[in-house]
């Protein structure tokens, strides 16, 4: 029935549910990100609620240079998430290690643990391109869906 | 037949009027707060997107506990608008309730239990108000059936002025709006993770979700029979109540469960029993 089907779509374009976690920042992008809760920016607007549970939420929002304790929580939390869901990397740390790149300890972004779908650079990423972000990832959710539903 | 027709669109209209009512609340709330807030149909966009995620299920019986939650209440909601038994209603309302509780125990998550414990003191703090407020109902118009008070030829207002601000704080505490919000919180908010809905997903929350647009239609019928004389006024009313629980909502910072029980117990039970003991010594 091509109703429902657009309907479905259009839900899932204009209700991501967002989780956030803080994979070993500066906690410079993470306030960004949540100044995009706050009125100058509300990106409630859009039906982005950042519900803190994995299990409820649709896009995964990560910051930070990854190192080996937080790559195991990152992991946890993305195989908690329901499918369809996305990961946005904020900040140029969570794109590709940023000026932390060379330490010992950090694994240089990501995308060598996750399968990232926007990139969001920065340092740190302004409000506006977080916003962008999370609704280029809301917008690949439908095609994720239907991939989800082809593998079955 | 014709019940069967009245059952059939209540089960169908009733959700679409409380997602619309619960949209209205958040663009009021995001409009109190200098934004802008979603558009009006955003508890639709939801609730569809929730039936198209996979299903993640924490353990067999989640998925039962999620449907009697809301077929309790569903069946209570039709039995306040087939005009039915007012006491059978709250207890009916109540087994809804407690499927949650139990769905919520019935997962290992700390989050989820102790968020099942908090929602049992909030059932604690707002079913002897309740309960009073039918047993006002009943000194007055002598019988417990909801199509009575429609008979009755006052309003039950003028009769129970201090059951109905009573009812405030069961309004309140039933549509998690702070300061009662403290076992699971509404969107946006975050209380133990999500309380007693942490481990619910997909097509399980959605379920809760939808219960929540049942339960408001409810109350604000509840609401509406203080002033059942021309049901426009009553209706009316409802929808100031409403209001003014967002106006609540938005001014104040969530209680522990102490700090709930104290000004439930204390200030709503008292003006139920006031009103009940002046009833009873006025109408003997």
């Amino acid at each position: 029935m091509g109703i429902m089907e657009k309907l479905k779509a259009k839900s899932r374009a204009k209700s991501p549910w967002v989780v956030h976690y803080d994979a070993t920042s500066c906690n410079g992008c993470d306030i960004e990100v949540l100044a995009c809760l706050t009125p100058v920016y509300d990106v409630e607007r859009f039906g982005i609620v950042n519900v803190g549970n994995p299990k409820h939420a649709d896009v995964f929002v990560v910051t930070g240079s990854v190192n080996e304790k937080s790559r195991k929580v990152i992991e946890t939390i993305y195989n908690q998430m329901p499918e369809p869901k996305a990961v946005v990397a904020v900040g140029a740390c969570a794109c590709t290690g940023g000026i932390f790149k060379e330490c010992y300890n950090v694994l240089g972004g990501i995308d060598k643990v996750l399968p990232v779908d926007v990139y969001v650079p920065g340092c740190c990423a302004r409000p506006e391109a977080i916003i962008d972000g999370i609704y280029k990832a809301a917008g690949m959710l439908e095609d994720k869906a239907k991939k989800m539903k082809k593998v079955e | 037949m014709e019940m069967f027709l009245k059952i059939v669109l209540i089960v169908i209209f009733a959700p679409i009027l409380g997602g619309f009512l619960d949209g209205i609340d958040r663009r009021i709330s995001a409009r109190m707060q200098n934004r802008l807030g979603p558009p009006l149909l955003q508890p639709f966009y939801d609730v569809i997107k929730l039936f198209g995620k996979e299903s993640i299920a924490v353990n067999q019986t989640q998925i039962a506990y999620a449907f009697g939650h809301l077929v309790f209440a569903i069946a209570a909601l039709v039995m306040l608008l087939l005009g039915q038994d007012l006491l059978m209603l709250i207890f009916i309302l109540a087994f809804s309730g407690i499927f949650l509780i139990v769905g919520a125990s019935s997962v290992n998550s700390p989050y989820s239990k102790i968020g099942a414990q908090r929602e049992i003191m909030q059932m604690m703090a707002y079913e002897p108000i309740i309960v009073l407020m039918t047993v006002g109902v009943f000194l007055i118009t002598k019988s417990f059936m909801v199509s009575s008070i429609f008979e009755f030829d006052k309003p039950l207002i003028y009769y129970m002025p201090l059951l109905f601000i009573a009812f405030l704080f069961v309004l309140t505490i039933k549509l998690r709006k702070s300061p009662f919000d403290f076992s699971t919180s509404h969107h946006g908010h975050q209380e133990l993770i999500k309380g007693v809905t942490t481990e619910f997903s997909g097509t399980q929350l959605a379920l809760i979700e939808m219960t929540h647009w049942y339960d408001l239609v409810l109350l604000l019928g509840m609401v509406s029979l203080f002033f059942a004389k021309p049901i426009w006024v009553g209706i009316i009313i409802a929808l100031v109540a409403y209001f003014l629980e967002i106006v609540i909502d938005n001014i104040s910072a969530r209680v522990t469960w102490r700090w709930m029980l104290k000004l439930s117990w204390v200030f709503g039970l008292g003006a139920a029993l006031t009103n009940i003991i002046w009833l009873y010594i006025t109408l003997k």
